[in-house]
């Protein structure tokens, strides 16, 4: 009963999703930590739906982060903002599409601007015009790319060479998924489900045939704190917010975590590793931590990709015991190698945590 | 213009975000009871969004001078839950920016801090186009980026090229170099809106 109760209040932010002919506005932290999920976004876009996508060379960052940590104004952002419209113009495309959360939370939030105070939208125009010469119009619709993987679940799950489902007990993966903050909490009628009760990745796992794990800290932030995880002696408020969350999701087992935003899935990643050194707490089975993915590469693992063009191996936080669970075939002495098939070495092992079932020593 | 506008309370109440941020408050107290950095600071945003209302041009110094405006994380978790849609992370920002046009912000511990930041994400901006880029993230300031890190940084070329990224490339793809064009424009638009005048506060007023 309450399950239904919770669907009905979803189903009230039902937003518009383009679905097709988008432009791609791609994000620093995505293509920094987790340098393979744009590639797999992209051709789970042109390979596996058959859509149009433009990837454009002359985009640059959103200054988002700069802007959260105040370095600089409004006017910055909003005038950036401007000059990748104007690029989107010139491509002749009109459905701007986002791979980060924090900037989706800034395109959000500097077009609800422009549509409440036109007299700031004029003040940008002429700021982009004076810095480039450019004019712009705006997207006719936005949305961040997890909404579109949401809109077209089921497409790929016709696709599907595995399913979130424990090969070897049939029963349904237990999945924790993380929303990032700036996705919904700023404009909750921007995100799939609004703020309190958000459906985007929650969809995506039901569709393919997990189950979401409801736990006390779900909705909690992943403690980015912008300056406070740039500046390192302020590091320590990330770890603890993040530490607040495993703590709370401990208790129900998930199996693995999928969010739609860079920075989390790095935050919830890396500060396993680093409770697990400092506090020789692991919060997975027998001293591994928590899996933790972003959307692209689950809907990759999902189709059957190699792990290992996924880019899995750049976790910290080993992800094979999800990829036993799924019953996906592997060989561990291929993840370290380079391109084609260079020995690199691989990297050290950590103290504590435990990233493999092979003895694990660096003696 | 007239004194109020030019007073201090004047500027804050200029500024679009305050004015977004700031209602009647009745405070309940929500904001703070799910901030996360209520959680693991001395700081309470219901007291401050209260305080903000009827502020003097004194106390106002004193606020912007303080390390109580450098404490909130963004995530705006506030912004959904206050129920007469006040936006304490929004008043933050609005805060943030008085505190650093003004010189205020050198008075504090945390406002110092500015300067770490600055040098770090506003220098990237600037050299690569990207906010972070991974020639830049080593392992001694980020120990948590684990041994996992240290591998792909030492290795980058080769792991980047396996996984379909262009790293450093000419043309579109994930980490390619942004042209010498596109950040001329971008250098343009920071000169334009004044964050390079902000950056060099920070530099001029930090100590290093
Ligand atoms: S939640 Fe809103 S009304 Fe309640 S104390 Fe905070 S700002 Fe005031
Ligand atoms: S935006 Fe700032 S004040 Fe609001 S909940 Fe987040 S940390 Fe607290």
């Amino acid at each position: 009963m309450i399950k239904q109760g919770k669907k009905n209040v979803w189903k009230e932010y039902q937003k518009e999703i383009p679905d097709d002919n988008y432009y791609y506005a791609r994000s620093c932290i995505r293509q920094n930590f987790f340098p393979a999920s744009e590639t797999i976004f992209l051709r789970i876009i042109r390979e596996v739906l058959g859509k149009t996508i433009y990837d454009d060379e002359h985009q640059t960052t959103c200054t988002g982060i700069a802007y959260h940590s105040d370095i600089v104004p409004f006017d910055t952002t909003m005038t950036v903002a401007a000059r990748q419209f104007s690029l989107m113009n010139i491509a002749s495309q009109k459905n701007f599409i986002i791979s980060c959360v924090t900037s989706f939370g800034i395109y959000s939030e500097v077009m609800e601007t422009w549509k409440h105070h036109p007299e700031i939208l004029e003040k940008t125009r002429e700021h982009l015009r004076n810095a480039t010469g450019r004019e712009f119009s705006s997207p006719e619709i936005i949305a961040h790319t997890s909404d579109i993987i949401f809109k077209y679940r089921e497409q790929i799950k016709e696709k599907a060479k595995f399913l979130l489902v424990n090969k070897s007990t049939g029963k349904p993966l237990r999945v924790v998924e993380h929303i990032g903050c700036h996705y919904a909490k700023i404009f909750p009628e921007k995100g799939i489900g609004g703020a309190e009760f958000p459906y985007v990745l929650a969809g995506m796992v039901e569709n393919w045939g997990g189950e979401v794990i409801d736990y006390p800290e779900r909705r909690h932030c992943c403690g980015f704190g912008f300056r406070h995880y740039i500046i390192k002696e302020n590091r320590g408020y990330s770890l603890s917010n993040t530490k607040l969350k495993f703590d709370s999701m401990e208790a129900y087992e998930p199996d693995f975590i999928i969010t739609n935003c860079p920075g989390c899935t790095f935050f919830l990643d890396r500060w396993q590793y680093v409770i697990a050194e400092m506090e020789e707490k692991t919060y997975g089975k027998d001293g591994f931590g928590i899996p933790v993915l972003t959307y692209e590469e689950v809907a990759g693992l999902v189709l059957g990709w190699d792990p290992y063009s996924l880019g899995l191996q750049l976790h910290q936080v080993s992800v094979e015991p999800l990829l036993d669970k799924m019953g996906i075939n592997y060989n561990e002495n291929d993840k370290y190698l380079g391109n084609n098939n260079e020995d690199i070495g691989r990297p050290a092992f950590p103290f504590n945590l435990k990233v493999t079932k092979n003895k694990q020593n660096d003696d | 213009m007239s004194q109020e506008r030019e007073s201090l309370v004047g500027l804050l109440k200029q500024d679009v975000l305050y004015q977004e941020a700031v209602h009647a408050c009745i405070n309940c107290g929500t904001c703070t009871a799910i901030c996360p950095a209520a959680r693991f600071y001395d700081y309470d945003p219901r007291r401050l969004i209260s305080d903000i209302q009827n502020v003097n041009e004194q106390e106002l110094v004193e606020i912007l001078k303080s390390d109580i405006i450098w404490y909130c994380g963004q995530c705006l978790s506030c912004k959904t839950r206050c129920p007469r849609n006040n936006v304490p992370g929004f008043l933050i920002t609005a805060l943030r920016s008085l505190s650093q046009d003004k010189g205020y912000f050198a008075a504090s511990n945390e406002g110092n801090k500015q300067l770490t930041v600055k040098r770090i994400v506003g220098e990237n901006i600037i050299k690569y186009g990207y906010c972070v880029f991974i020639d830049e993230i080593g392992t001694e300031n980020h120990p948590e980026q684990g041994p996992v890190w240290e591998w792909y940084r030492n290795n980058a070329d080769s792991i980047l090229k396996k996984l379909g990224a262009n790293y450093k490339g000419e043309g579109p793809g994930t980490l390619r170099r942004i042209s010498k064009e596109d950040l001329d424009e971008l250098y343009n638009i920071l000169k334009e809106t004044k964050a390079l005048d902000r950056f060099d506060n920070i530099e001029r007023y930090c100590n290093d």
